[in-house]
């Protein structure tokens, strides 16, 4: 019989070939379920991660995928460093939401003002709104040791029912003649997040993806502030006795996550999306944290993770449209992305043994 | 009798029905975690029972068959969860995620082609004579079956853990499963075999939802329900009757603020649909200031992975 030994360190190897392997098992378990379907699992596997890079439409798609991308990886960056720390910041959605409607609350104030100084505005709204809805579970939790992901994730409901009054409500466009939806960007130049690059789908929220990547990896490789937050996460009881104190971290971690997420909530509504509508958002919150697994929780990892998990986007819009598979297809498929991960990864720390004899 | 539009029995009859998903959900994952095992899969093992309930009961018609079929498929997709934290010791709060992902894209996957159907009905248990009662007929006889076993298994976990072996084993896996493994206990098969009770008590939960609560099938009916029990559970410091206590104050609040929205009673809307989650997090926080320090129920290995090294 096998049995499960564990490693005296952990495994360098399978640290690195876990995430490539969980892909390759999933790719199978997949083509599985969509042969169960009626599917050809061949063709709906070439789809979703061979036709939006190198298809016949890969000139467009290529863009799509930072699109997708961009929000996806700010989002799990700031999830990983709590996560690291061992604080579950689980309501990204909700703090993605606040963050879309601070953000785009600025920009529809001063309509049809036009500066240059709108638009910086609108991002320290967003990143503001984001943090704030972050700080309610962090506060509560430093303050009276609730717990952060049932308080986060609670959050994620009132923002939702928020999202809906702003859209039918306080932010609906004034000359939408009665459509819920506010005024959208698209024709509001100087609070519109543009393409600044259309062929590689580049804008503002990409670039701020792609460059949150390198300053996390700086934060927990090279910095005071992420030494702690691995310590914190691996030994607390050491983290305590080095003096690292579990208030400003949960504050801290909290904080940056809820910001990134109220960041990447802003870049949305304000490009791709283009306007606050009931359902702009489109679960990235959630997605994100198999981005931040998928990632190692290692922010340079992450920003792989969600070019990998916008392709599955990508891919499956197009296996939807062209194949006619339901978009919940997708969203399995995710899920097993994310089970076969967290199974390979036992790998990581242990080994398998072949027991002989009695134990 | 009415107050504001509002009438005190039938509100007090509606909660015990609309409290019956998350009662037992809430019940189920108490002994999850008395068994030291976090589950945050709830939401997806509700939503996958309210899928299987109700494709059973539409393919059988019957609705008590839906029910157990609703407590299959969330046993099922609760092995999952086993099979990676108790077999291949994945962290639980990811796999319990993971689980309500997938579990949520599985059910609007296999749902389709059910909407808009109506299933059989689950009735009144008892005769109209008794549930035509005044004030008590309603509130204490007007009820399907599936209330009455709510209570019944709030009465029997209750007992169960306070009073019997297998309680004590539970107990002892969930409080110290380094000594429980000690002392000869399998401490991974008993997880597994709570995981999958627990899945069980949170697919019927879902399975009610979809087949009297509602009753037809739409993508995320369970909207949130999983969430709102595993609160209950930390707000029942892990005690069956103060589960029962719980799910029956949330029951209520959901039951008055749609009730407040068809009297009309000015309130907006929103904000008393942001209701119930804003009350579970003020209750969550006044439970947790109360008795900060100390310990607070929660069982001492909760969350962690065994590995017998030995």
């Amino acid at each position: 019989m096998l049995r499960l030994e564990k490693r005296p360190t952990p495994s360098r190897f399978w640290l690195y070939a876990t995430p490539p392997v969980a892909v390759i098992l999933t790719m199978i378990a997949g083509g599985i379920l969509f042969a169960a379907m009626g599917k050809n699992p061949f063709e709906v596997i070439r789809t979703i991660f061979w036709d939006p890079v190198f298809g016949e439409f890969a000139f467009y798609l290529r863009g799509q995928l930072l699109v997708k991308a961009g929000p996806l990886i700010l989002i799990a960056i700031g999830l990983a460093l709590g996560f690291r720390a061992g604080i579950w910041n689980i309501g990204a959605e909700g703090q993605y939401i606040m963050g879309a409607i601070f953000g785009a609350s600025v920009g529809l104030a001063v309509f049809p003002t036009e500066s240059r100084w709108i638009f910086p505005l609108m991002v320290v709204a967003g990143a503001f709104g984001g943090w704030l809805w972050a700080m309610i579970p962090a506060i509560l939790k430093t303050r009276f040791n609730t717990n952060e992901i049932l308080v986060s994730l609670m959050l994620v409901y009132v923002a939702e029912t928020i999202l809906a009054k702003a859209s039918t409500g306080f932010l609906k466009n004034p000359e939408g003649m009665g459509f819920p939806g506010s005024r959208n960007f698209s024709s509001y130049p100087a609070a519109q997040n543009a393409f600044l690059y259309e062929p590689l789908g580049l804008h503002w929220g990409g670039v701020a993806a792609l460059v949150t990547g390198v300053l996390a990896y700086i934060l927990l490789t090279r910095h005071q502030a992420g030494f702690q937050i691995r310590l914190a996460g691996q030994a607390p009881r050491a983290a305590r006795f080095h003096g690292v104190s579990p208030t400003r971290l949960v504050v801290l971690c909290m904080g940056i996550s809820g910001a990134l997420a109220g960041l990447a909530g802003m870049f949305e509504v304000t490009g791709p999306a283009g306007q606050i509508s009931i359902d702009f958002n489109t679960g990235y919150g959630f997605t994100a944290i198999i981005v931040a697994f998928l990632g190692r929780l290692n922010p340079l990892g992450i920003v792989l993770a969600g070019f990998l998990m916008a392709l599955t986007y990508v891919g499956g819009e197009m296996a939807s449209t062209n194949l006619g598979l339901p978009d919940a297809a997708i969203q399995v498929f995710q899920g097993m992305l994310l089970f076969f991960l967290l199974a390979v990864d036992v790998l990581t720390n242990y080994r398998f043994r072949l027991a002989v004899g009695a134990h | 009798m009415d107050f504001g539009g509002i009438n005190p029995v039938i509100l007090i009859a509606t909660l015990m029905a609309s409290a019956v998903p998350i009662l037992l959900a809430a019940l189920g994952e108490t002994v999850v975690e008395r068994s030291g095992v976090l589950n945050l899969g709830v939401e997806g093992m509700m939503i996958i029972g309210a899928l299987g309930g109700f494709v059973v009961a539409v393919q059988t018609g019957s609705p008590v068959l839906g029910f157990i079929g609703g407590a299959a498929a969330g046993a099922a997709l609760s092995l999952i969860f086993a099979l990676l934290t108790q077999v291949f010791l994945a962290n639980q709060v990811a796999t319990g995620l993971a689980l309500t992902l997938f579990g949520l894209g599985v059910s609007s996957l296999g749902g389709q082609g059910y909407n808009g159907i109506k299933p059989p009905r689950t009735g009144q248990l008892l005769p109209d004579a008794l549930a035509d009662l005044p004030v008590i007929g309603p509130i204490l006889f007007g009820h399907d079956w599936v209330v009455y076993f709510s209570i019944l298994m709030t009465a029997v976990l209750w007992w169960v853990l306070k009073a019997t072996r297998i309680g004590l084993i539970i107990r002892a896996v969930g409080e110290s499963h380094e000594a429980a493994h000690a002392l000869g206990y399998k401490v991974n098969r008993i997880r597994l075999m709570c995981i999958a009770f627990g899945g069980a008590m949170a697919g019927m939960g879902g399975a009610y939802v979809s087949l009297a609560r509602v009753p037809q099938w739409v993508d995320g009916i369970t909207a949130g329900a999983g969430w709102i029990a595993l609160a209950i559970v930390v707000f029942a410091s892990w005690k069956p009757w103060r589960v029962l206590i719980g799910a029956y104050l949330f029951g209520g609040i959901t039951v008055l603020q749609l009730n407040l929205q068809v009297a009309g009673s000015g309130i907006p809307v929103e904000y008393l649909s942001m209701a119930p989650y804003l009350i579970t997090i003020l209750v969550l926080v006044i439970m947790s200031a109360g008795r900060k320090g100390k310990a607070n129920g929660a069982p001492a290995s909760l969350g962690q992975n065994f590995h017998a090294s030995r």
